[in-house]
C-alpha cells in the first residue's frame, strides 16, 4: 500500500493462529481444527473398537485385537474379521460420505438445512436404484450408478424449485414435497415387482448396516478416495462463495466451475453411499454443523465432516444393535430417531432467532 | 467533454460498444466508456438506470452479450480469474457476510487472488490486511463477528477487504450508502486518499450530487443506459444536465467550502409547475431528456 494513507499504520500482530513460513512457502495451521480432526480420529477408533467388541459373543479387547493380527481363534476370527469389522467399516466410509456432502451442499446452498436427506435427495438416490432393481434387476453396478443418477436428477429438481439461495423453511417445505413425492414413488416401485425382490428393496429401504460387507466398503472407499480430495480442493472456494457470487468471482473465484463440480462430488458422495446401505437419514445435515461446533470454523470443513458422518453413523449402528438386543433397529431409523430431534432443536433455535 | 466523446488512451480499463444483458432485459446497449488512469470516477444517475449493471460488465460479472471490456489492451475474459482479481477489485452494493465471520477473517479473505496452496499466508498476506484495516479504521475491530457491526462499521470492514487486494483499479458501487453524513464523509475522504497517490484508479456509484462534484475527478452521468455527460464536475455541471438527468429543476451554484459545482432543487411548487409544462409539451414523457 502506498505511503499516502494518512492513518496510522498499527504494528498489532493479527491474531491470525500459527503460519509456518520458509522464504517461498507458508502454510497456516488451524490450531483449532487440528485439533479437532485429532479428536474425532480418536473418537472415531475407540467407538470402533467398542463396535467390534460388543454383539451377542462377547469379546474383550484383547481377543478383538487377538482376532485382528490373526492369533484368535478360528472363531473369534470369524465373528471379527468375517462379521463385525466389515459391518464397522460400511458404517464409517458411508458416514464419511453422508458427512462431506452434506458439507458440500449446505455450503453450496448457504443454508444449513440443505443437507440431502431433508431435500430429498436421498429418497432420489433410493428412486433410482429401485428404478434399476426393478427394471434391469439392479446388481452392485447398476444399484450405484441408478442411485447417482437418481441423486443427480432430485438434485437438479430442487435446484430448479428452490432457484438459488433461499431461507430455511422454504427449503424444508420444498424437501418435504419432493420427499413424499419420491416416497410414493419408490412405494409405486415396490409394488409393482415380485414379491421377493420387493422384499428385498424394502429391506434396503430402511437403510441398513445387515449384511453388508467388503464389496460395499470398497466402492465407497474409492468414491472417497477419489472425491474427497477433490470436495477439499474446493472448499476454500466454496466458502468464498458464501459471500455472494460478485464478491466471490471479484476475487477470482470460478464460480460456475466450482459450482457443478463440488455438486457432482456431492451428488456422486449421496449416490455411492445410498447405494450401499439404503438411505441413511440426518448423518448429512448434522455432522458439518457438529464438525463446525468441534473445529470452530465457519468454513464447509470437508474433512471433520467427513469424519463426524463416520462417528456418527458408526454411533447410531451401535445404539441400534445394543439399545434393545435382540431386537435390532436399522441404524437408518436409529440416524432418523436422532436426527429428527436434532432437526426440531436446530428449527426451534432458527425461529427464536427470528429468521 | 461531452456524451460519446471517450478518452480512448491513458485507460487501463475500459469499455468498446458493449451491450449488458440480464436474460431478456437489455440494460446497456452499444456503450463505449473509458476509466482515465489515476482518476477518481464517480459514476451518477437515477435508480436503475443502469450504474451497477455498467459496474459489474467492467468487472466481468457479466458478460458483455456484445462489444468487449478491455483490461490492460487486452480483453479482460483472456485473463486467468485470479489474474484479473489481483489488476482490479469490485465492491458490489450489498455484499453479504457469512454467519458468524470475524472482521479478519473477512478482510484476509481480500488476499485469496494472492494465495495458493503453497502461499497460504505470507508475509505480504499479513501486511496488506493489516494496512488495509488500519487505512479503514477497523483494527480494532477485528475479532468482532461481522454480523454485530453497525452499518458503518461494517462497510468499512468490506471496504477493508477490497483494499486488502492491493489492486491498482478499485470499483466501489455506493460505498456511502446507509453511513450518516460523517462516515459517508470519512469514506469519501479515504478514497480520496487512496486516489491521491496517484498509482490507483477509482470508481464509485454516489448517490449524493455535491459529494459527487466535491470528490470526483472524473464524473459519469447516466440515464436509462447511456451516459449523458462525463468530464470533470466543474466543467459538465449545470442545470441543464441535472434535468437531463433526473428531471429536477435546480440551480448549480459554487459550493461554499469548495467551490464545485453544488446542486440546489427548487422549491417544490416551482419543479411541479416545470413538471406539467414539460408533460403538456411531450405527452409520452421523455421531456426530461427532450429539452436538455
Ligand atoms: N440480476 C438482475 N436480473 C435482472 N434484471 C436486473 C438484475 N439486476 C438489475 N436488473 C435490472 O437492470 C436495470 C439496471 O439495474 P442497476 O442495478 O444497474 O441499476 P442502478 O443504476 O445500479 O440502480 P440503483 O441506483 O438503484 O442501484 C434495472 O431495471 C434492474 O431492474
Ligand atoms: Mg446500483
Amino acid at each position: 500500500m502506498s505511503g499516502t494513507v494518512s492513518r496510522t499504520v498499527s504494528n498489532t500482530v493479527l491474531p491470525t493462529g500459527p503460519v509456518v513460513r520458509t522464504p517461498r512457502v507458508s502454510l497456516r495451521v488451524h490450531t483449532r481444527t487440528v485439533t479437532g480432526v485429532v479428536v474425532l480420529l480418536v473418537v472415531a477408533v475407540v467407538l470402533a473398537a467398542m463396535a467390534l467388541t460388543l454383539g451377542d459373543y462377547r469379546l474383550s479387547l484383547g481377543q478383538v485385537v487377538g482376532a485382528l493380527t490373526g492369533s484368535g481363534s478360528r472363531a473369534q476370527q470369524y465373528v471379527v474379521v468375517g462379521l463385525r469389522l466389515p459391518r464397522v467399516a460400511v458404517a464409517l466410509v458411508v458416514g464419511a460420505a453422508l458427512g462431506v456432502a452434506g458439507a458440500v451442499f449446505q455450503s453450496l446452498a448457504r443454508n444449513n438445512l440443505a443437507s440431502p436427506d431433508l431435500l430429498g435427495f436421498t429418497t432420489g438416490a433410493a428412486t433410482g436404484a429401485l428404478v434399476s432393481i426393478v427394471l434391469v434387476g439392479g446388481g452392485p453396478t447398476g444399484t450405484t450408478i441408478g442411485a447417482i443418477v437418481g441423486t443427480l436428477v432430485t438434485a437438479l429438481a430442487v435446484q430448479a424449485l428452490l432457484g438459488g439461495a433461499v431461507g430455511g423453511y422454504r427449503l424444508v417445505l420444498v424437501g418435504i414435497g419432493v420427499n413424499a413425492v419420491l416416497a410414493a414413488l419408490n412405494n409405486f416401485l415396490i409394488l409393482r415387482t415380485d414379491l421377493s425382490t420387493a422384499v428385498a428393496a424394502q429391506s434396503w429401504l430402511v437403510g441398513t448396516l445387515n449384511g453388508r460387507s467388503w464389496p460395499e466398503v470398497l466402492a465407497v472407499a474409492v468414491a472417497l478416495v477419489l472425491l474427497v480430495p477433490i470436495a477439499v480442493a474446493g472448499s476454500r472456494r466454496l466458502d468464498l462463495l458464501g459471500m455472494g457470487d460478485d464478491v466471490a468471482r471479484g476475487l477470482g473465484v470460478t464460480v460456475e466451475r466450482t459450482r457443478v463440480v463440488t455438486l457432482l462430488v456431492g451428488v456422486a458422495l449421496v449416490g455411492v453411499a445410498t447405494a450401499a446401505v439404503g438411505p441413511i437419514a440426518f448423518v448429512a445435515l448434522a455432522a458439518p454443523q457438529l464438525a463446525r461446533r468441534v473445529t470452530g470454523t465457519t468454513g464447509p470443513g470437508m474433512v471433520a465432516a467427513g469424519l463426524m458422518g463416520a462417528v456418527l453413523l458408526l454411533a447410531g449402528d451401535v445404539l441400534g444393535q445394543r439399545l434393545a438386543a435382540p431386537t435390532q433397529f436399522p441404524a437408518g431409523t436409529m440416524t432418523a430417531a436422532i436426527g429428527g430431534l436434532y432437526l426440531v432443536w436446530l428449527l426451534a433455535r432458527e425461529w427464536r432467532a427470528g429468521r | 467533454m461531452s456524451a460519446g466523446d471517450v478518452p480512448g488512451d491513458g485507460a487501463r480499463l475500459r469499455a468498446e460498444g458493449v451491450t449488458l444483458a440480464y436474460e431478456q432485459r437489455t440494460v446497456i446497449r452499444d456503450l463505449d466508456v473509458a476509466v482515465p488512469d489515476g482518476s477518481f470516477t464517480v459514476v451518477v444517475g437515477p435508480n436503475a438506470c443502469g450504474k451497477s449493471t455498467l459496474l459489474r460488465g467492467l468487472a466481468r460479472m457479466i458478460k458483455p452479450a456484445a462489444g468487449r471490456v478491455l483490461l490492460d489492451d487486452r480483453v479482460i475474459s483472456s485473463y486467468g480469474p485470479k489474474e484479473v482479481a489481483r489488476r482490479l477489485a469490485l465492491l458490489p452494493q450489498s455484499p453479504t457476510a457469512p454467519d458468524g465471520i470475524t472482521v479478519l477473517d473477512l478482510v484476509a479473505r481480500g488476499r485469496y487472488p494472492h494465495q495458493s496452496l503453497l502461499r497460504q499466508w505470507s508475509v505480504t498476506d499479513e501486511e496488506a490486511v493489516r494496512d488495509a484495516m488500519a487505512a479503514t479504521g477497523v483494527t480494532e475491530l477485528a475479532e468482532r463477528d461481522v454480523g454485530q457491526l453497525s452499518g458503518g462499521q461494517r462497510q468499512r470492514v468490506w471496504i477493508a477487504m477490497v483494499l486488502a487486494q492491493q489492486t491498482p483499479l478499485l470499483l466501489l458501487d455506493e460505498p456511502t450508502t446507509f453511513l450518516d453524513i460523517a462516515f459517508q464523509l470519512d469514506v469519501l475522504d479515504l478514497c480520496a486518499d487512496l486516489h491521491a497517490g496517484g498509482e490507483r484508479t477509482l470508481v464509485a456509484v454516489l448517490h449524493d450530487l455535491n459529494q459527487a462534484c466535491r470528490y470526483a475527478t472524473h464524473l459519469i452521468a447516466m440515464r436509462e443506459g447511456r451516459i449523458v455527460a462525463q468530464g470533470p464536475p466543474g466543467e459538465i455541471v449545470d442545470a441543464d444536465l441535472v434535468r437531463a438527468v433526473f428531471g429536477i429543476t435546480c440551480a448549480v451554484v459554487p459550493d461554499p467550502q469548495t467551490g464545485t459545482p453544488m446542486i440546489v432543487p427548487a422549491g417544490r411548487e416551482i419543479r411541479r409547475q416545470r413538471r406539467e409544462a414539460a408533460r403538456a409539451e411531450d405527452p409520452v414523457g421523455s421531456g426530461a431528456l427532450g429539452d436538455a
